[in-house]
């Protein structure tokens, strides 16, 4: 009987490759996930007809379980939730490595070539699952988002990685010294798996994108190990290739933040960082009705959306402002900088869902060219990429991309309160002459703005 | 067909080209799908876990291979309906601009 799933590996392969091109572009992005899907699906079709493959009747329930569950647990969260529903599915797949790690080691007579390889890719599938669990669980809200920190914190997390690695090795050379070496495979999955975990605490929510990036390319390249350690040219090449493009994606994501990797992994986020600046000016409270007459009498209006914004949820009722004011024969545009809120794309992703015109979002770029001719600019809790300080050298945000808001003749701020941004500074933005603060929930803001407008 | 170590090397050295070539150009708004879409690539743990469990020969290893193989579906299910429903954002900008 010929082997048919060889060639069918060889279309997959040469389908993800097509189909991430196209995820690459916006107009063509739907195709590409289509593309990779329907690879996906002949692939594994394609694996039950390798020879002396049986268990069938485990196989086929454990498919259906795992389908039900991941169709309805995706079908039904939110869109606003999406980041660590990635990183749920992300984890499960790094498991799914780290299983067949399991099986492979447990069996008897594998050459020490493979037991390292499937070593390996099971250390980096372990920290993938629990960090990626972390990241879950901070994000969806049920463990808390701020860093956590102790004392000898990093001492800690080597140590237990260490240990850990040694267990690996005592299984490699059969080394019965501390427990039988087949027994060593038990400590050895605890603690890789409780390094994961203590990897992630001190990472803050606000991070986590870039840290889930990162974790889906280990995912990847766990992947690619255990391919390795049996045999299989698929897993082999499509988990490199995620772990490639993981990284390329995980590094171009912390700098569009103004971030690096490596200061993420250290963790500690939101300490407040040194800065000597003395600021001129003070923050001006502004009353609702007082914005609501300003916004009737613009001819143009800017409304520059941050992460305010989505953890208000507040992007419904900014599109009925958005509505309301166009009826009224402004003009309106939004100003969408690239990393405004905690994912990049955020903005375009939360002002889709409410179902905000596409035309009227533009990029940074645009919105710069156009903000002399606006009247007021509405910044919907967004901080750090309106803060002129970037061109400042010296301080922390130096070099990092803004919005140039303070070019626009008014400037209202929506805030909950008086903190600080994101990256811990001061904004000048918000002490200058032009810019009053409206101070609030973003949501309720803005519909008291909606029922102000209503009265003029 | 039995690939050497060496043809390995340039097997991993060509798909690290490819992947790198193929995030390199992406616009910044697309990030967050584009890990969605390569979250559901490496899903293809799939077909390891399926060979896993069918080649499982003790209770031990099915019960095992039967967790990963959960875990592995989950990938591949939820990863694909995430970055579906995700990109379904984009379908506005089509003819936007």
């Amino acid at each position: 009987m010929i082997d048919i799933t060889q060639p069918i590996y060889v279309l997959t392969i040469a389908a993800f490759v097509f189909g991430l091109i196209r995820m690459g572009n916006p107009a063509t992005a739907r195709s590409g996930i289509l593309w990779a899907g329907i690879a996906m699906a002949f692939s594994i079709g394609a694996t039950f007809f390798v020879p002396g493959i049986s268990n069938l009747i485990l196989i086929f329930p454990a498919i259906l379980i795992g389908a039900v569950i991941g169709y309805v647990a995706a079908r039904k969260v939110a869109i606003v939730d999406m980041p660590q529903m990635v990183a749920i599915y992300n984890g499960m797949g790094a498991g799914a490595a780290s299983t067949i790690a399991a099986i492979e080691l447990i069996k008897v007579g594998n050459s020490s070539f493979n037991i390292i390889v499937a070593l390996v890719g099971a250390i980096i599938g372990n920290v993938s699952i629990a960090g990626s669990t972390i990241a879950f669980l901070k994000l969806q809200g049920w463990m808390r988002q701020k860093p956590i920190t102790f004392f000898l914190q990093q001492v800690l997390n080597i140590v237990v990685m260490a240990v850990g690695i040694l267990f690996g090795v005592l299984f490699l050379v059969h080394s019965s010294a501390i427990v039988s070496y087949r027994s060593s495979l038990i400590p050895f999955f605890a603690l890789t798996i409780a390094y994961g975990f203590l990897m992630a605490l001190p990472i803050g929510g606000a991070d986590m994108p870039v840290l889930i990036s990162l974790y889906n390319a280990m995912t990847g390249i766990a992947v690619g190990l255990e391919g390795f350690a049996i045999s299989n040219y698929a897993m082999v090449v499509a988990g490199i290739l995620v772990g490639a493009a993981g990284t390329i994606l995980t590094v171009a994501m912390a700098s569009a933040m103004n971030r690096s990797v490596g200061a993420i992994l250290a963790g500690g986020f939101g300490k407040p960082q040194e800065e000597n600046r003395a600021i001129s000016g003070n923050l001006k409270p502004i009353s609702s009705e007082d914005v609501a007459i300003m916004l009737a009498y613009s001819s143009t209006v800017a409304i520059v959306p941050g992460f305010g914004m989505a953890s208000a949820q507040a992007q419904f009722k900014v599109r009925d402002l958005t509505d309301m004011l166009i009826s009224k024969g402004i003009k309106v545009f939004f100003a969408i900088h690239p990393v405004a809120g905690r994912m990049p794309g955020h903005m375009n992703v939360l002002l889709a869902e409410a179902g905000v015109p596409y035309d009227l979002l533009m990029d940074r770029e645009e919105a710069n060219r156009a903000f002399q001719d606006v009247d007021v600019s509405l910044v919907i809790g967004a901080n750090d990429v309106v803060n002129p300080a970037a061109r400042i050298q010296g301080t922390p945000l130096y070099g990092m991309p803004i919005l140039d808001v303070d070019k626009s003749k008014n400037v209202i701020v929506l805030k909950r309160g008086s903190g600080k941004g994101f990256a811990g500074i001061e904004n000048d933005l918000f002490y200058m002459e032009k810019t009053k603060m409206l101070y609030g929930d973003a949501q309720e803001s803005i519909s008291k703005l909606i029922q102000e407008l209503k009265k003029l | 067909m039995i690939i050497t170590d060496w043809a390995w090397l340039y097997i991993i050295l060509l798909a690290v080209f490819v992947g790198y070539e193929v995030i390199s150009h992406v616009p910044v708004i697309l990030h967050t799908p584009l890990m969605s879409g390569s979250n559901f690539i490496h899903g293809i743990v799939l077909v390891g876990a399926i060979l896993a469990l069918g080649y499982a020969t003790n209770d031990v290893e099915r019960v095992i291979g039967f967790v990963g193989v959960v875990m592995a579906t989950l990938n591949v299910v939820g990863g694909y309906v995430v970055t579906e429903r995700m990109l379904a954002m984009f379908k506005k900008k089509e003819g936007g601009k």
